[in-house]
């Protein structure tokens, strides 16, 4: 069953021109100049119940203008959105029962009070029971490792610590559908991992749709089997990270650790992407020269100590997409 | 209807403890609301001392007025404080972890902040109406309680409603405009005397525009039984302050909604 349906979904913004200055200031009460700007330009896709997909796009492609407008806080200019069959902003109460919503820049925590406090508000103001909560609140608490933090005002968590917590307070009335905005950004490894982990367990154990956007694209590779790129309003690929990577670019990258850091490297078919010291890499496309031919090539020609085959990083893939579409 | 009052309660037990925590500025802050209005009215008792009377009003008739007003102000500033600081939660965006939520924003916004050391200036106002009372001889009935406060209820309903009207212009812009302050900060040392000592036009913009009136002299004439006091009139006046209420409630439904269309 498809979770959320969006078709042709179009913004427009009218964003105020203000000039600068005292004088411009009175002028701008007079007369206002507007700019238009077209935040969504034709966004059209489909979610099944428990799909894992990130949302990936520069900043001001539109990521936050379509997730705003799923978790009906915006209310788009034309087309169609549903998500479990209603339409975000004309039901907003109903909708929003239906939603977990995390925003790693900011928490829904109350800043000054024992985390477990903000978590028995959450509760009241999402109409949990009593028998509910304290099942969450024991599964959250262990899943997480919230044991100590839950007495702990949120002003002294550390971001790691607010992170789980947050993770926790938006998931107390157990919603099917999860939104995730850049829950990892500015976490250290281990905080990072567990995040993801978490996030893994909820989308295969307990079949919770999930849209995650972020900049980090190790979150993207650990989690997402789906990715849809959004870029200038529009999407710009939607599949599986290997269709996406089929789609930009076949190539294949070869690391080469030369024996000697002097030593001057050339092939036909490969072109060198970057060198430091010893460490050259090479970027070829295996359509044109087969990989073991390559290598026994480089191998017969030049002294190698060790070598390895990779595919482009997705930062690579993503930033090309770009490119391509401003071009 | 009853599980948002359930909610409202939770929300203002957090706010208590959550004031409490800094119990120290807590009692200071209300000593200092306690003060400054103390000195307010002396500067009125000041004036009545030189000059006797207004118009042919009493220090002790102004206190009536003075303490329903200031009461309405100071619960108004005690439980609608969140509205007074809407315009940040618009700036910084969490107002949209508001809509994310399924309760009313009305109800989020108002438990968002509740002003415990106002209640300095409503310790500070209730023994300056029951003084006034007592001086001025008025016959208590169970009525005449009731419509003192109705006074200060509608009174309160009329300010919640300007605070709400001001929260609602963030909603369509983002300089803070200060007309508002006008009317509530104004209206408060307006209505701290009886509006018929006032012109004709002002007194027409208090009765009908921003029904101050609500809180002043249509109840307060009748409690003090003035000549040309019509019960009826003085009984249906706190309707006022809830009527106006009504409409800042349908300003601030529109401003949600427009606020929804353009995101910002």
């Amino acid at each position: 069953m498809a979770h959320i349906v969006v078709e042709n979904l179009v913004k427009t913004f009218e964003v105020a021109e203000r000039q600068a200055g005292m004088w411009g200031a009175v002028r701008g009460l007079v007369k206002r100049t507007h700019r238009t700007v077209q935040a969504l330009d034709g966004v059209s896709f489909e979610l099944q119940a428990g799909e894992l997909v990130g949302y990936i796009g520069p900043n001001g492609a539109g990521k936050s203008t379509t997730v705003k407008t799923l978790a009906g806080i915006l209310v788009p200019t034309s087309g169609r959105c549903e998500v479990l069959g209603r339409v975000p902003w004309k039901e907003r109460t109903a909708h929003v029962k239906q939603l977990g919503v995390v925003f790693g820049q900011r928490t829904q925590l109350w800043w000054d009070l024992p985390v477990v406090e903000s978590l028995e508000l959450l509760r009241d103001i999402y109409g949990v029971t009593a028998v509910r909560y304290k099942a969450m609140l024991a599964e959250l608490t262990e899943r997480l490792s919230l044991g100590d933090l839950l007495d702990t005002p949120v002003r002294q968590l550390s971001l790691g610590q607010r992170m789980r917590c947050d993770l926790a307070a938006s998931l107390l009335h157990e919603p099917p559908i999860l939104f995730l905005d850049e829950p990892t950004i500015g976490l250290d490894a281990v905080s990072k991992l567990a995040v993801r982990e978490f996030v893994q367990h909820l989308n295969r154990e307990r079949g919770v749709t999930v849209i995650l956007t972020t900049h980090d694209m190790d979150d993207i590779e650990a989690l997402c089997t789906r990715v849809i790129v959004i870029g200038g309003g529009r999407i710009l690929s939607d599949g599986t990270l290997d269709a996406l990577r089929d789609r930009v670019t076949r190539e294949h990258w070869l690391i080469l650790d030369l024996e000697d850091e002097t030593l001057e490297l050339e092939d036909p078919d490969a072109e060198i992407l970057r060198r430091d010291g010893r460490r050259v890499t090479l970027r070829f496309d295996p359509a044109r020269v087969p990989t073991a031919l390559l290598i026994s090539r480089l191998t017969a020609r030049y002294p190698v100590r060790d070598l390895f085959v990779q595919n482009p990083p997705i930062e690579e893939i993503i930033a090309r997409l770009y490119r391509e579409q401003a071009a | 209807m009853n599980d948002s009052w359930k909610l409202y309660l939770h929300y203002l037990g957090i706010s208590i403890r959550a004031q409490m925590q800094y119990r120290a500025s807590f009692v200071m802050m209300t000593i200092g609301f306690f003060f400054t209005t103390v000195i307010e009215f002396l500067g009125i008792w000041a004036m009545f001392a030189r000059f006797g009377s207004l118009q042919g009003w009493s220090l002790a008739e102004i206190a009536l007025f003075y303490s329903v007003i200031n009461m309405a102000f100071a619960l108004t500033e005690m439980f609608a404080r969140g509205l007074d600081t809407f315009p940040n939660l618009v700036k910084s965006g969490d107002f949209d972890r508001l809509l994310l939520r399924p309760r009313s924003t009305l109800l989020q916004v108002l438990g968002s902040e509740v002003s415990l050391m106002r209640l300095g200036r409503i310790l500070q106002a209730l023994p300056i109406m029951l003084w006034g009372a007592h001086t001025v001889g008025v016959v208590w009935s169970p009525g005449k309680a009731l419509l003192l406060i109705g006074a200060t209820a509608g009174g309160t309903c009329l300010f919640v409603g300007l605070f709400l009207l001001q929260a609602s212009m963030s909603f369509w812009t983002i300089e803070s405009l200060e007309i508002a302050n006008i009317l509530t900060h104004g209206g408060t040392q307006t209505a701290q005397y009886p509006l018929d000592i006032y012109r004709p036009w002002f007194r027409i913009f208090f009765t009908f525009v921003v029904p101050l009136a609500c809180a002043n002299i249509l109840p307060l004439n009748v409690i003090l039984q003035r000549p040309g006091a019509t019960p009826l009139l003085g009984a249906l006046s706190p309707c006022l302050g809830l009527l106006f209420l009504g409409v800042a409630m349908l300003a601030w439904g529109q401003g949600v909604r427009r606020y929804c269309s353009t995101g910002s």
